[in-house]
This record gives structure tokens, sequence and C-alpha cells, in this order.
């Protein structure tokens, strides 16, 4: 049977490039390697023609669904549109083509990006350090987790302060993250309207907790009412407070993290600053940091002395390097771009954009779905697909692509039931909202008459509904050899 | 309004009515009045699109560096990359894509992780790889933390002679995760001395080739390492040539893929390979692609073992990663299908001859010799009366190599490190020694 | 579906005592709730494991459900059948779908277990 890779297409002795040719005999050249490292068998590799490799990607792009294809409201992801300026300015020879390791006397121009993007991004988060390095949102949470624990060591208090709080509906990599660092997780319950329990969180707070991890606004898309009463009662008990940003963009250009009490805070430039996400990565999440915490960034920090940029390696109580040179700098030369071309009316607009799109489908497919948690919601709102019939979230989720359009996020949060997770980010013009609203409407409806159309949803996609637990049970994770 | 927002003023209008509210501050009355009081702007103008291109295009100008030929390597390597990886990467429904969630719009995605998966097995010779890490030396450190998961010891044996930029990151995650690094030395050879494994080991870890470009050898380690993990972190394009660690028992084989189709960058976005034994599948990070079949029987491919993931396990993942380096695994994926196994061993060879070639002529010159006598593929280290001059004599050249104070981090003192690629000419070989040279007369 | 003779704890686990020993499995319920079980992770024999300590999971494609021991004791016995054939917990929950064999060292442990009513009662409160 057909795989559908590109094994499965070309001829022995084709190729899609072309090298230079060896100058010397290849057993002369072989014969500098001492024979029991020497690889015996080459590795089995496709050997395709150009045109049969641009014609197989092609095809595999069109299987997809991107930005670019369609209306993405993946909630908790802002996948928004992804501007094509940024992408022609990040393969600038003068940005990609620099190697890491040259002199600073020789990267001034590399070095002023960061140091831009620095000076910008403190001041969206209100927020006196940062650090660039970090690759993604997780990487940034594993960062602050660092920082955390290095405050603590440095304070003595190490020892006793082991826990991390943690509201019910935070994300998954929040719990992975602070257990990377040895922290144990203790869960806070939400309340009624879907913000942190200040009660619960108070008998949980002491002198064993390191700290809180907060998404704002939540994942419900709720604003936390209450976060300056929140991580005012976290610092009392002498912790700190981690943001998750990875909903930033409910609050762009009208709000900031360290105004509410934030000690690190986690960008997610693929998400509020548009890079794309190429198809699970590359991002980039760099952390600020509220005061207390700048000594223990990591190495180095950029600074400008006059008109020259400098790395500073002399930072004694820094946790180190979390990435070997300056963190994802292709991506974050599209975050400036953004963030140039936007300014701070445009930044302002897409906070508007964003909360004023969510508020709009919410208030029309609240009609049609349950919506358990009925209040004013920031860039998402999570909706229940339960009450349907024998329909669950899944099936509506699948029946959306017949229509065209990309799923939202399902089954989570954790604390609503049959979760349908949407967050229609401020690129999308009324129009495509409305015809999404439409579209889950006739699912709606659907689910009610005739079921069946939904449970055997996708009809429409490039395959039909796939067997997980096939995948699971008889693993295949490579081509076997022919 | 920007070019990326939509909505007009009357657009707006008829949003805010939909939602019921007069106007847009209303949107945030959630926000604490303190919180939204205390906000200050940047300062920051809108500009037009043709303003930011020239900025930027300025500053991308600004380095000089750019225009220098490189013999510098030291992690990060100047290979020729085909013009279809460009392409390919610019396909906006593979670029612009999330994580394939939805595997049904996802099989575009989902099919070149498993294409991806199979070359990296392949490769390195091991039974299962996962779709991709950040990059080389956050892969090392997530292996040191599954090794310690499985085998329990708390000892990572780390030779001086890996590369310190990685090593730096290893251990800022050891160190969160209440690991130890234990240094292993280094002959004159350049290669490990490997003499007793200290109680408590979880993992040896080699480079292949190591920071100084030597070859290691990898036979009998994992015997002498019994249950502890035999973790080699690779450059991928040695592996052309050179056996792969799965051959020698290796547990885990990591790497850094910026070689397999990414320009420098600067440092980032790179690629972390990950690859592990079969039995080890359950203790993975990262994600992965498996292949099923769908309603009507047809080949497919799904997100497989996702209960390893943060998403579903929570404090008990493998691992945090979520975005992980997506778009570079593609480029590799592009790159080794477009040069095949052919044009991968030819890339090896040219940069070994070429490499070879340059070290026997510059350690003829006077006061100048390789620092070690072991093989070594790509990269040499080059042994000189005065070091930071040479280094400047190349600059004057055109010419950039890894400086002294880099090459220091690993415990050599005194020395350049030189990389040699397929893309070196003839000509910029002999620049560089007669640079050397001239500098003498 | 959920057999009279059985004790049940509040983590969805059926408890058969046999002789000394106590056999071990999820509900009925919690099968359900989980999915295509695709993979279960066994206890070594003769570990010991004290009341509440996580001694199996049970993954589906999405989910992963945690055994505890019901009381302190000794892993006697598991089911290995289960290696390769993770879908007799959906199909047999109570039967075929057994996870392990456990000698218990505290029988005034097991007191507090669940009757087929309380259980129910459980699982219909948890809706």
């Amino acid at each position: 049977m057909k795989s559908g890779t590109i094994y499965d297409l070309g001829a022995p002795g084709r190729r899609a490039a072309s090298l230079p040719p060896l100058t010397e005999p290849e057993q002369k050249i072989l014969s500098l390697i001492p024979a029991e490292v020497r690889r015996e068998e080459p590795p089995w590799l496709p050997e395709v023609s150009q045109p049969e490799l641009v014609r197989h990607y092609l095809r595999l792009a069109r299987l997809n669904y991107g930005v670019d294809s369609g209306f993405y409201p993946l909630g908790s992801c802002t996948m928004k549109y992804n501007p094509k300026l940024n992408e022609g300015l990040a393969r600038l020879p003068g940005f990609a083509g620099l190697h890491p390791l040259l002199p600073e006397e020789e990267v001034q121009g590399a070095l002023a990006v960061l140091w831009e993007l620095s000076e910008y991004l403190k001041g969206i988060a209100g927020m006196p350090g940062i650090s660039l390095q970090p690759a993604a949102g997780a990487h940034g949470e594993l960062t602050g987790m660092l920082l955390f624990k290095r405050y603590f060591q440095d304070r003595g208090e190490l020892e006793r302060r082991v826990k991390i709080l943690l509201p019910d509906s935070a994300h998954g990599t929040n719990p992975a993250s602070a257990a990377m660092v040895g922290f144990r997780v203790v869960s806070i319950p939400s309340n009624e309207r879907g913000t942190v329990d200040l009660q619960a969180l108070e008998a949980a707070l002491g002198e064993d907790v390191a700290g809180i991890m907060l998404t704002v606004p939540n994942t419900l898309g709720i604003f936390e009412e209450e976060i300056l009463e929140v991580t005012e009662l976290v610092h009392e008990a002498g912790g700190l407070c981690y943001f998750d940003g990875a909903n930033l963009n409910a609050y762009l250009g009208r709000a900031r993290p360290g105004d509410m009490g934030a000690d690190v805070f986690h960008f997610n430039l693929h998400k509020t600053f548009s890079t794309p996400h190429g198809g699970g990565g590359p991002g980039a999440g760099p952390v600020t940091v509220s005061e207390p915490l700048v000594p223990y960034l990591p190495v180095p920090q950029v600074v400008k002395e006059g008109e020259r940029f400098r790395l500073d390696y002399d930072r004694p109580k820094s946790i180190g390097r979390v990435h070997p040179y300056y963190g994802n700098f292709l991506v974050l030369v599209r975050a400036l771009a953004y963030i140039l071309t936007l300014g701070d009316e445009g930044l302002r607009e897409v906070s508007v954009g964003a909360v004023l799109a969510a508020n709009y489908l919410k208030e029309k497919l609240k009609k049609t779905y349950k919506l358990p948690y009925d209040r004013l919601c920031k860039h998402e709102f999570v909706l229940s697909g339960e009450g349907l019939g024998e329909v669950r979230t899944l099936d509506i989720a699948k029946r959306l692509i017949d229509y065209g359009f990309h799923p939202p996020t399902i089954y989570f949060p954790l604390i609503v039931k049959e979760a349908l997770m949407i967050e229609p980010t401020e690129t999308e013009p009324k129009e495509v909202l409305d015809a999404f609203a439409a579209a889950m409407e006739r699912i709606a409806e659907e689910a009610r008459r005739e079921p069946r159309l939904l449970k055997e949803a996708p009809h429409a996609a490039p395959v039909r509904r796939l067997d997980e637990a096939r995948a699971a049970r008889q693993p295949v994770l490579r081509l076997p050899r022919p | 309004m920007s070019e990326y927002i939509p909505h007009t003023p009357a657009d707006i209008r008829a949003l805010l009515e939909g939602v019921g509210l007069r106007d847009v501050e209303a949107l945030f009355s959630d926000i604490p009045e303190e919180v939204r009081r205390r906000f200050r702007p940047l300062g920051l103008p809108r500009r037009d699109e043709d303003w930011v291109r020239r900025y930027l295009t300025g500053l991308s100008e600004r380095s000089t560096g750019k225009g220098l030929v490189p013999f510098l390597g030291g992690g990060i390597y100047d290979h020729f990359v085909p013009a279809v990886v460009e392409y390919v990467l610019s396909l906006p429904e593979l670029y612009t894509a999330y994580t394939p969630y939805q595997a049904e719009v996802s099989q575009g995605t989902l099919t070149w992780m498993f294409e991806y998966q199979t070359m990296i097995c392949e490769l390195t010779g091991m039974e299962v790889a996962n779709s991709s890490m950040y990059d080389g030396a956050t892969a090392l450190a997530e292996a040191a933390l599954m090794a310690h998961r499985t085998v329990g010891g708390k000892k990572v044996l780390v030779p001086r002679s890996l590369n310190p930029r990685v090593r730096e990151v290893l251990a800022t995650y050891a160190w969160g995760a209440g690991l130890k690094l234990v240094d292993v030395p280094y002959g004159d050879d350049g290669r490990l001395q490997l003499s007793e494994i200290p109680e408590g080991a979880c993992a040896l870890i080699v480079g292949q080739p190591n920071f100084f470009g030597v070859i290691e050898d990898l036979s009998g380690l994992k015997d002498q390492l019994g249950e502890a993990f035999l973790i080699v972190y690779v450059n991928p394009i040695s592996l052309g040539v050179l056996a792969p660690p799965g051959s020698f028992g290796a547990d885990v084989v990591v790497g850094e893929g910026q070689v397999l189709g990414l320009p420098p960058s600067f440092g980032g976005p790179l690629l972390g390979i990950f690859a592990t034994r079969g039995e080890h599948l359950r203790r993975m990070p990262g994600r992965i692609s498996g292949q099923t079949v769908d309603a009507e029987g047809k080949v497919g491919y799904v997100m497989a073992f996702q209960t390893r993931e943060q998403h579903i396990r929570r404090e008990r993942a493998t691992s945090n990663i979520c975005t992980n380096s997506a778009l570079c695994a593609l480029a590799a994926t592009v790159y080794l299908a477009a040069l095949g196994p052919g044009g991968l061993r030819r890339v090896a060879l040219l940069s070994l001859e070429r490499a070879h070639r340059l070290a026997e002529e510059v350690s003829s010159l006077p006061g100048y010799e390789l620092a070690f006598s072991g093989p070594f593929f790509n990269e040499f280290a080059l042994r000189c009366p005065d070091p930071m001059g040479a280094v400047k004599k190349l600059r004057r050249a055109g010419i950039a190599v890894l400086p002294p104070e880099e090459v220091e981090k690993a415990g050599l003192e005194g020395a350049l490190l030189v990389a040699v690629t397929e893309r070196r000419t003839e000509e910029e070989l002999a620049r560089f020694v007669s640079a050397l040279k001239g500098g003498m007369g | 579906m959920i057999p009279k003779d059985l004790k049940y704890t509040k983590d969805h686990e059926w408890v058969k005592p046999e002789d000394g020993k106590v056999r071990v499995g999820i509900t009925h319920h919690a099968q359900k709730e989980l999915g295509d079980i695709v993979f279960v992770e066994l206890p070594q024999v003769g570990k010991k494991v004290s009341k509440g300590e996580l001694v199996a999971t049970v993954e589906s494609v999405k989910a992963v459900g945690e055994v505890y021991a019901p009381a302190s004791g000794e892993v006697m016995e598991v089911n290995s059948a289960l290696e390769s054939s993770p879908e007799l917990v959906n199909k047999d929950p109570y039967g075929e779908g057994w996870i392990f064999l456990l000698k218990v060292t505290a029988p005034g442990e097991l007191e507090d277990l669940l009757d087929a009513a309380g259980y129910a009662a459980l699982v219909e409160g948890q809706g």
C-alpha cells in the first residue's frame, strides 16, 4: 500500500539538488575516517528529481489548512494573519546569513534588533528586565520556574518553598514546567464566575508556596477581576507570580502585566505578535521580569553603550543559558517588524478587534449552544457541546471541517465538559464571523435532525475520520525499509 | 486602521450592536481601573510597509559580519541550502498551520513529520524519532532528564570536549532538575578518556564529532555503561560518512539539525534532533506522527502517543514542550529528500576532504600545529603562537574563524577552531593560508 | 453495570476480596469515560504499596486513568494479557480486564470501600 510519503516516488539515482564534484577519489577521502566508525551502509533516503519533490510537497500543502486558507478559531492559539512583509525581512541575508559566533562588532545590526525588541517588549509588559532566549511559551515557563528557584535559593528559602499553585483551568504546560524544576503542583479551584477563588487561594498560601502560575485572562477567556488581590495575597505570603502570556491579545495596548503584580511574564510571539506557527513551531517565548528577579536573568544581556551594542556576560547571579545563542532570532525579527508596523495605535486596535470579535460570536452562538460562563469575555470564550442529543463536541468539530472552517480547540479547558474553545482573533472580517456562526447554527440543527452527518464527519476532507486507537495499539512511527 | 485588521468604523458599530455595548471601552470594563490607569504607551507611531522594510533592511546591513567568509563553526555551519527548501517552507498551508491536532485537515504536516521521523531514524540508526525539539542543546538536556527518569541516577558524565554552549544549557536544565554534571577529560588525541563509571551515573554524553571536530570511537562504551544511557550528540551531516550511533548501542541520539537546510540565522531558530530505542518510546519527549487508516481504510497519519505530552499528562508528562521547531524539521526533510543518500554523502565527503586539505596546509606553516592527533571531520583546533593575531590577519582577508576565547571554554588554550564545509572554494582555502602566511613575512 | 458482589473506591476502581487478597480493576463507568483503552502500565510483581499509592495507569488515546492501591499490601500477580490486549479493559472490565491482585497487609483499610449502591450514587452524583 502506498504511504503517501515522498518515499513512494522517484527511482535510484535521481536527485533534486546538485553539488560540487569531488576532487579526490572517494575511497581516499574515506580513509581519513577510522574503519571502526566509518559508515558501511548509506541511510535510506528518497531519490527524487526536483519536479517530483516540488509536486509532492505542494500536494501535501493542499492536504493542510492554514491561516491563509481560512478561519482558524483555535482557542488559546491566537491564529491571526501572518504578515507577508515580515517573512521577507526574516530572510534578509544580513539576518538569516549571520553566524551567531561572529564578534560583537560585526553583528551590530542584529544586536540592534535584539535591543530594540527588548525595549518594546519591556514597555508592553511594563516590566524592567527581559530575556529573549526562550524558544517557545513552555520554554519561557521553564525559564520562569528556574528564576523562581534561583530567587528562593538566593534568599535561603528554597528548602521550604516547594509548591506552585495553579488554577484548575491552567494550560498543561504550566504544571509540566513547574515539575521540571522540582516544584510540587497544587491545583486551586475556580469559583462560579470562572476566576480564582480567593478563599481557596488564601487557604493554600503559606511558607511552603513558591508562587502561583496564572493565565490572564484565563483559559475561559475571562479576565481575573480580582487580579490585584490575587497577586497581593501571593506577595504577602512571600511568593512570586508567574503570568502565562498566551492570552495577551486580550489586552494588548491597554493594560500591562507589570501593573497587575506579575514577577515573570512570558510572551508568545507566535501568537500575539503574528509570527507564523509553522505547523507547530518555531515560536519564541521571551520572558520579562520584575525588579527583584532581574539579577537572575539568563546570560548574556544586550546592553547599549552610546551607539554601540554589547553582550553582557558578567552577571554572577544568573541562572545561566536556556538557549545556546540569543533565542529564535528570525522569529524575533518578525515580531519587531510587527510592532513597528502597528505602533501604539495599532497594538490597541488588536485587542479591540480580538475582544469585539469574540464577544460578537459568543452572543450569537449562546442562542444555540450552552455557554457555561455567560459574561463579558476577552479574546476567546468556551462553549459546551453538551445537550445536542447523541453528538459530542468531537463530532461538531469534525463537521465544521465540511463547512470549510478549522475546528476550535476542543476538550479544553478541562473544567468545562465537552468544551469548544473559540478564539476568532482580530484579523477576521465580520462576514467571516457571520458565516462561521451560521455554520455552527446549521450544525446544531443537523445534530438534532441527522446526527449521523456529524458522527461520520468529515465528509469533505482529504481523509475520513482516522483510527487513533489503532495508531496507539499497532504503532507505525516510521516507514519500514523495503 | 491597520492593514491586518479588517474592521471599519461601520463594522465596529455593527459588532458592538451585536454585543449590546455602546463603545469599545466597555469591552474592557472587567480590567481593574487601577490597572488601566497605570498603562503607558510605547510612544511608537504607526508605520507604512515600505518604511518598515527600509528600516529593518537598514539594520540588516549594519552587521559587517555578513560579508565575511565563514570558516566559523562551533555548532553552526555554513552548508549549501538548495532553493527547493525555501520554496517548500514558503507554502502557505504548511507554514501558516498550527500543530496538527485536527488530523483530517493536517495530513500535509503529519505526513512530512512521518517522513522526517523515518529519515532521522535512518541517519542515526535508532528505532524511533520525535518530530523536533527547539535545538540540539535543549534536546540534549531533555535526553539527560529522560536518562534520569529511566535509570534513576543523578550523575551525568559530560566530556570537557562537548560544545561549551550546549553544555551551558545542559547545566541550567540539570540544576533545575537536581542532576549533577561530572567532567570527563580528553586526551592528546582530543578523544574522551573514560576511566570508570561513578556510582549513580544515569548517562554518558558523547559528541560525535566533538566540539574540536574530533571523531570519537563509540565502540565498547555502552558495555562499559551498563544500564546507564549512552547519549550521542551528533552533527547529522557527519552521519553521511560516520557509522550511525545506533550501531554502537546508543540509547538516545540528539543533535543540532541546523546543518540540514537551515541558514545560520544568528543562532535561531534551530532544530533539535531526538531519536531513541523503541523500548524508551513512552519516556521520550516531543510530538510523534503515527500511521493509521481512516474510516474507509485509507492510509493516514495522526499524532501518536499523546498521553506522554503535557496537554494530557500535565505534571507527569515526559516534558513541558508544546511548540517545537516544526518548520525547521520540514526544512531538514526537504533538504534530505533533495540530496538523497548520494548528496548527503557528497556534502560530508567534500567537507571532510577540504577540512583536511586546509589543516594540512596551515599546520605546515611555522608555529602552527593541529591541537590534537585524533581523526577529525570538518573542523579542527589550530594551535598557534599568537591566536588573536591570527584572527586579525584572517579578518583583514575577509575571513571569520572561532576565536580563542570561545575555544578556551572547552579547556583548550591558545587555539582557534576552523570549520570547513562544501561551500568553501579553492580560492577561499588559498586565501586562508596566504592570510596567515602573509602576516609572518 | 455495577455488580452487587464487588466493592468500589471513589476513584472508580472495583475490588474483589479473594482469600486474604483483593483483585482490582477499573469499573465499567471508568472504562467508558476513558474510551478505547490502548495501553495499560502494570506494576512489578512483588511491589509493596501503601493505600492510595499509584499502582497502574490505563491509557486511552487522549486520557490517562490512574489506578491506586485500595489498601496497603504487596502486588502478587498482574494481568499480563493486558500488555498485548489492553482492550480487554473495555470489553470485560470486571472479568478478563482485571489489573492486579494485591495481598492486603492492613485489611482494616478496606473498610471504607463503597458497596454497589454507594458507588451507583457516586456515579449518579458526578453526572
